[in-house]
Formats: C-alpha cells, sequence, structure tokens
C-alpha cells in the first residue's frame, strides 16, 4: 500500500476563518458588541468603587434590546409598520407580574400565585405570542398606513385594560411585590458585596443588577442566534419576499396569511420574555410603563439603528436607551457643575423668571433628544448599521429623486 | 377526440365581472398538455384578467377551472401554486431587493419542509434543505443563462435578465403548467429569438406553456393553438395559420373595413 501523505490538520483557528469573519462587517459589530457586553461590568465596577448603578442601567437597556430584535422581525423582515408593539410588551410583564406575586389575593378568585420566572417567562411568550396572532388576524388586508394605525389602537388599548380591569390588576395603583428569580446555586463575590468568591444555595436574585445582567447577556444572546437563523431560513425569505411584494410572493406559493401572523407572533414573543424580565428587575409594573412612547421609542431604535439589519438593532437600543436614560439625566447637574467651575455659578441659583440653570437644562433635554435624533438621521438617514437592502433602497431613492428634480428644472 | 386525460387546464364557461364591466365574458378553452398555447387579443381584452382568474388572484364571477381533471376554481393565489401553475407578470413583478439566488429560493419555499423549528433552531435536516435548494437555485439561474447574476439584487438586472430571472423564479415551484404574461415584451429582435429557444427549452423539460404575447411573430413562431380574445370574448381558437387568417381576427385587431 502507498503512503498517503496526511494533510496537515488545520487549526481551530484555520477552521474558524476569523480573517474573513472580521472582514464581514456584520461579524466585526457582534465581535465588539460581545467584547463590550463582557468587559463593561468589571470595568464600571473598577472606575466606579463598586458601583452598580451602570450595570443596573445597563440590564434595563438589554430589556429594549429585546424588544428592538422582536419588533425588527415585523417591522425590518416582514415590513409591517407596528405602532403597538408595547401591548406585547405590557402582556408579558402582566403575565409574570400576576402570576408571580400576591395581586391575585385580592382579586375575584383570593389566590395568590407564585409560579417561578423560568417557567413564567415562557408562558408570557406564549401569551404575547398568541396576542400577536390575535392583532395580527384583523390586519392581514391592511397595510402602510392602515396597519399602523390599527396596531396604534391595539397599542392604546391593552394598557387601558390593565388599567381599567384594576379588580385583578390593581389598575393605577400597579403590582408591586413580584417575585424575584431564583436559582438552585450562584457564585458571589466581592463585587455583590460579599467578602470572598463562594457558592450561594440557592440563590435569588433579589435585585441584583449583576444576576440580572447575566441574565439579559444570556436572553440576548439567545435571542440573536434564533432570530439570526430565522432571517436565513425559508421563513425569514417569505417575510422578506412579502415586504418586496405580496402579490408576486403569493403567486410563488407563500401563505401570506400565515406567513403574517407568524411574523406578529414571533415577533410579539420576543417583548413576551422582555416584559417577563421588566417585571422581576423592577418589581413592579404599572400600566404608565407601556405607553404610546415606548412603542415609538423601540421603533426610532430600530429605525436609527439600521431597520432589518440585527446588529444595526441592537447598537441602536443601546444608544437610544444610554442617551435617554444616562446622558439625559445626567445633563442638568453636568451643566450647573461646569458653570461653577468656570466661575458663573450665580447661574445655578433661581432668580426672578429664571428657574436656574439645572432647571432650565432640564426644561430642554427632550429638545436635545429631538435633536440628537434629528441629527443622526440626518448624517445617516439608512440608520447606524443598515441592512445591505436599506442602503441599496435609500440610494435608487435618492437617485430618482434628484432625476425627478433634474427633469423638472429643465421642464 | 381527445379525452379529458389530454388536458391539463380546462376552462368551463368563465366570467369575471367588475361591476358592470364584463372583463372575461363566457370564456371556454382547454389546453393540452405539453403543448405552447397563446392567448392574444388587442389591449383590454381581458388576457391578464383571465391568467388571474386561473392563478387565484381574483375569483371567477361564474364558471369553472379545472387543472388536471380538479376544480380549483376560487382556490387562493398560493394554493394554485402549489397545484402546480405558476406565472410571470406583465409589468415584472421580482422581489426587488433580494439576489437573484434568493428570487428563485423564495420560489422554492412551496416545494420545502422546513417549519418554524427548523430554521429558527437551524437543524441539520434545515442545513441540508436549504444547501439543496440554493443549488437548485443555482441551476434554475444557469438554465435561464444569468448564473453570473446570482448575488446581484434583482433591480439591478437589465430589463431582459430580469423577465428571465422571473422565468427562472416561477419554474421553482415546479409548475406543471407555466402562464407567462407577456414575457417578449420590450425585447429586441435577438431576444425574442432567445426567448423562443428558452420556451421550447421550458417545453423540454415537461413543463405546458400558455402565453399571452403581442408580438406576432413569437407567437406564430413557437405556439401550435391560438385563442384570440375580444372584449373579453373568445373570437377564434385554432393553429397559427388558421387564426391569422380568421377575417373576425383580423377585424378585431384592424378594425372593420368601411
Amino acid at each position: 500500500m502507498r503512503n498517503r501523505v496526511a494533510a496537515p490538520p488545520r487549526s481551530v483557528w484555520a477552521r474558524l476563518h476569523l480573517r474573513e469573519r472580521i472582514r464581514d462587517r456584520d461579524t466585526a459589530i457582534y465581535g465588539v458588541l460581545l467584547l463590550v457586553a463582557l468587559v463593561f461590568p468589571a470595568i464600571t465596577l473598577y472606575t466606579t468603587d463598586g458601583s452598580t448603578y451602570l450595570i443596573a442601567v445597563a440590564g434595563h437597556a438589554g430589556t429594549y434590546v429585546l424588544l428592538a430584535i422582536g419588533l425588527n422581525v415585523v417591522v425590518g423582515f416582514a415590513g409591517l409598520l407596528d405602532l403597538g408593539y408595547a401591548a406585547f410588551f405590557a402582556i408579558g410583564a402582566y403575565t409574570y407580574a400576576l402570576f408571580a406575586s400576591q395581586q391575585l389575593l385580592a382579586s375575584p378568585i383570593h389566590h395568590a400565585y407564585h409560579f417561578p420566572f423560568w417557567l413564567m417567562m415562557f408562558v408570557g411568550l406564549l401569551i404575547a405570542a398568541s396576542a400577536g396572532a390575535v392583532l395580527g388576524f384583523p390586519t392581514l388586508r391592511l397595510r402602510g398606513d392602515y396597519l399602523a394605525i390599527v396596531t396604534l389602537g391595539f397599542g392604546e388599548i391593552v394598557p387601558q385594560v390593565f388599567q381599567n380591569f384594576d379588580q385583578w390588576t390593581g389598575g393605577i395603583n400597579a403590582i408591586g411585590g413580584i417575585d424575584q428569580p431564583t436559582l438552585p446555586a450562584w457564585v458571589t463575590g466581592p463585587w455583590a458585596g460579599a467578602d470572598s468568591i463562594s457558592i450561594v444555595a440557592p440563590f435569588s436574585f433579589s435585585f441584583d443588577p449583576i444576576a440580572y445582567y447575566v441574565l439579559i447577556f444570556i436572553l440576548v444572546s439567545v435571542a440573536i442566534v434564533l432570530v439570526n437563523n430565522l432571517q436565513r431560513s425559508r421563513l425569514g425569505r417569505a417575510w422578506m419576499a412579502i415586504r418586496e411584494d405580496e402579490v408576486a410572493a403569493a403567486a410563488m406559493g407563500i401563505n401570506t396569511v400565515t406567513t403574517k401572523l407568524l411574523a406578529f407572533a414571533i415577533g410579539a414573543s420576543f417583548s413576551g420574555f422582555a416584559g417577563a424580565y421588566y417585571g422581576a428587575s423592577f418589581g413592579l409594573v404599572s400600566p404608565d410603563d407601556f405607553l404610546f412612547i415606548v412603542s415609538i421609542t423601540v421603533l426610532v431604535m430600530i429605525v436609527l439603528g439600521g431597520m432589518g439589519n440585527i446588529p444595526g438593532v441592537i447598537v441602536g437600543a443601546v444608544t437610544i436607551y444610554f442617551i435617554l436614560n444616562w446622558f439625559l439625566p445626567l445633563l442638568p447637574p453636568a451643566v450647573e457643575s461646569l458653570a461653577s467651575s468656570i466661575g458663573l455659578g450665580s447661574l445655578n441659583s433661581r432668580a426672578g423668571d429664571w428657574p436656574g440653570l439645572g432647571n432650565e437644562t432640564q426644561n430642554v433635554t427632550l429638545l436635545l433628544f429631538g435633536l440628537i435624533l434629528v441629527t443622526m438621521m440626518l448624517l445617516r438617514p439608512q440608520g447606524i448599521f443598515p441592512s445591505r437592502i436599506r442602503e441599496q433602497e435609500l440610494k435608487h431613492a435618492t437617485a430618482q429623486e434628484d432625476e425627478a428634480a433634474i427633469e423638472q428644472a429643465h421642464a | 377526440m381527445s379525452t379529458l386525460d389530454d388536458h391539463i387546464l380546462v376552462l368551463n364557461n368563465v366570467t369575471k365581472r367588475f361591476g358592470g364591466l364584463v372583463a372575461v365574458d363566457d370564456v371556454s378553452l382547454s389546453i393540452k398538455r405539453g403543448e405552447i398555447f397563446a392567448l392574444i387579443g388587442p389591449n383590454g381584452a381581458g388576457k391578464t384578467t383571465l391568467f388571474n382568474n386561473v392563478t387565484g388572484l381574483f375569483k371567477p364571477t361564474s364558471g369553472h377551472v379545472i387543472l388536471n381533471g380538479k376544480d380549483i376554481t376560487g382556490s387562493k393565489p398560493h394554493e394554485v401554486a402549489r397545484l402546480g401553475i405558476a406565472r410571470t407578470f406583465q409589468n415584472i413583478r421580482l422581489f426587488d431587493y433580494m439576489t437573484c439566488v434568493d428570487n428563485v429560493r423564495v420560489g422554492r419555499h412551496v416545494r420545502m419542509h422546513a417549519k418554524l423549528w427548523d430554521g429558527l433552531f437551524k437543524l441539520p435536516a434545515e442545513r441540508r434543505e436549504e444547501e439543496r435548494v440554493t443549488e437548485e437555485a443555482m441551476d434554475l439561474l444557469r438554465f435561464v443563462g444569468i448564473a453570473r447574476q446570482a448575488n446581484q439584487y434583482a433591480r439591478n438586472l437589465p430589463y431582459g435578465q430580469q423577465r428571465r430571472l422571473e422565468i427562472a423564479r416561477a419554474l421553482a415551484t415546479e409548475p406543471k403548467l407555466l402562464l407567462l404574461d407577456e414575457p417578449a415584451a420590450g425585447f429586441t429582435p435577438q431576444e425574442k429569438v432567445e426567448l423562443m429557444a428558452l420556451v421550447r427549452k421550458i417545453l423540454d423539460r415537461g413543463v405546458t406553456v400558455w402565453l399571452i404575447e403581442h408580438d406576432m411573430k413569437v407567437v406564430m413562431g413557437i405556439s401550435e393553438r391560438i385563442v384570440v380574445l375580444d372584449h373579453g370574448e373568445k373570437i377564434a381558437e385554432g393553429p397559427p395559420e388558421e387564426v391569422r387568417t380568421d377575417p373576425r381576427v383580423i377585424e378585431a385587431y384592424l378594425g372593420k373595413s368601411a
């Protein structure tokens, strides 16, 4: 027998195709996001002397990342403009809040339920998904603006229902004292205020920002993998086909009814997930948490991040969340201390009609937010990291407008 | 006389009314398995409306559409596609911002089996199906001669290639009957010759072809039988030589001589 020359074994590194992957923009973004997500808690703990405030903010930002990923399925993939997305978020949050607190003791059934978080997370997912399909049903024949109005209505109805069925939900008084997730065991250490690294069993999250951060990190990671899979599947292509041309999609054998319902249901299921997490991490769920502004904020996140492109949507969600909940609130005190340090401290105090520099800054924060949005959209109308498709669409649209303008000028 | 088995599609007294307008008026015809069948007629004669009635975009006001002996009147478009009728559109309707290969892969949708869970978790069977479908899509792109454009957006293709891509996408659904709505519209004489060759190649795959066409050279050149519509009514039927000399057809196209 002839000696066969064995091929040199390919190393793990070579098999990962790292070089090609880094050249691919989206993979590079995922890499950076992963790195930041892993390093971020350590750096904040180190630089802020053990304060977990920023980690808590990041954990809540994660909720919005989940919401943005879900809404992106509906709006970005299937092209169905949904303005009532917060409704599903509310449904997920209330599902957990009702069945994991003392709330139902005061309700007509006089019995409090305390189902574990891990179970209710999936129950919330299923209920939100069903609600998505229910909402989807009457909207099937609608497109564009008309669809948006119906979803807007749904988004208004759901928080109202939770508010007005106060026998069950406590109405405007909100549901408090929501159970914390528990694990059989968990590692604790100096970062959680303990003296040394040790194992706690059983472990309750009890509002520990780091535990929640780890949880949302896992949830978001799973969501990213699943939604990426979907995008590159038979169903993902069907969504895109419907977005591009519904008539042609139907003629190619795509059942537009079930495909659209699946988009609504799957999109909603992510917010059901997010809702359960939200209820647990705040320990309080109120109808006011799910107003129209939430739907719009999530929509802004995906448009600004780059509709249809998952890494773009994630970056958009994190950016907007930190601007709204960290940068803007920090601004008034920062402006005040800046004024004092350059000798204009007198501006900080109230005088006549002048409310003081801090209050004045407070008054204009939302104006500033608007300015930031407008500026970002002017600089990158296709979003921060757009999908290739959006980029192309926008190029064509502007090229056509230019042509039209030239034709008009010559007419 | 031919038996019913020879016919892939039979239309029985199909009528489509839009309010007071009768777009298709009591049309009956039958298409034999393995033939190239043409539908001609002046603009507004109801040709595309008839296609829409067959493919489920419209439900006929009355009459029956029978495919392979099965009544499919009023079936939804996606059901019709599953049953084996594919079509192209008069004004090309591609998925503009999807690549050519994705356009064709969408055409394979109806013959694929992956369920939500398979796609969600990228199960091995789903991966294999995706690989197979990609190969099949590439084969079809080669078949119509645009494999080199596989990764371009459909929108960026030149007009003639867009028409070819639409045919490839329709073929991906594995039709028994292919409906081509003015496939040669806007083509150069050279492109028309190539198209005729392509249609014959499609026939060789065992697909029956029913086409609407204005270009008489194309129609006379490839079709075995022709039906002529005017104002929604069938005014003539037969082989090309016969239809060409039919006085009613000449009248419909050129107007009545004084």
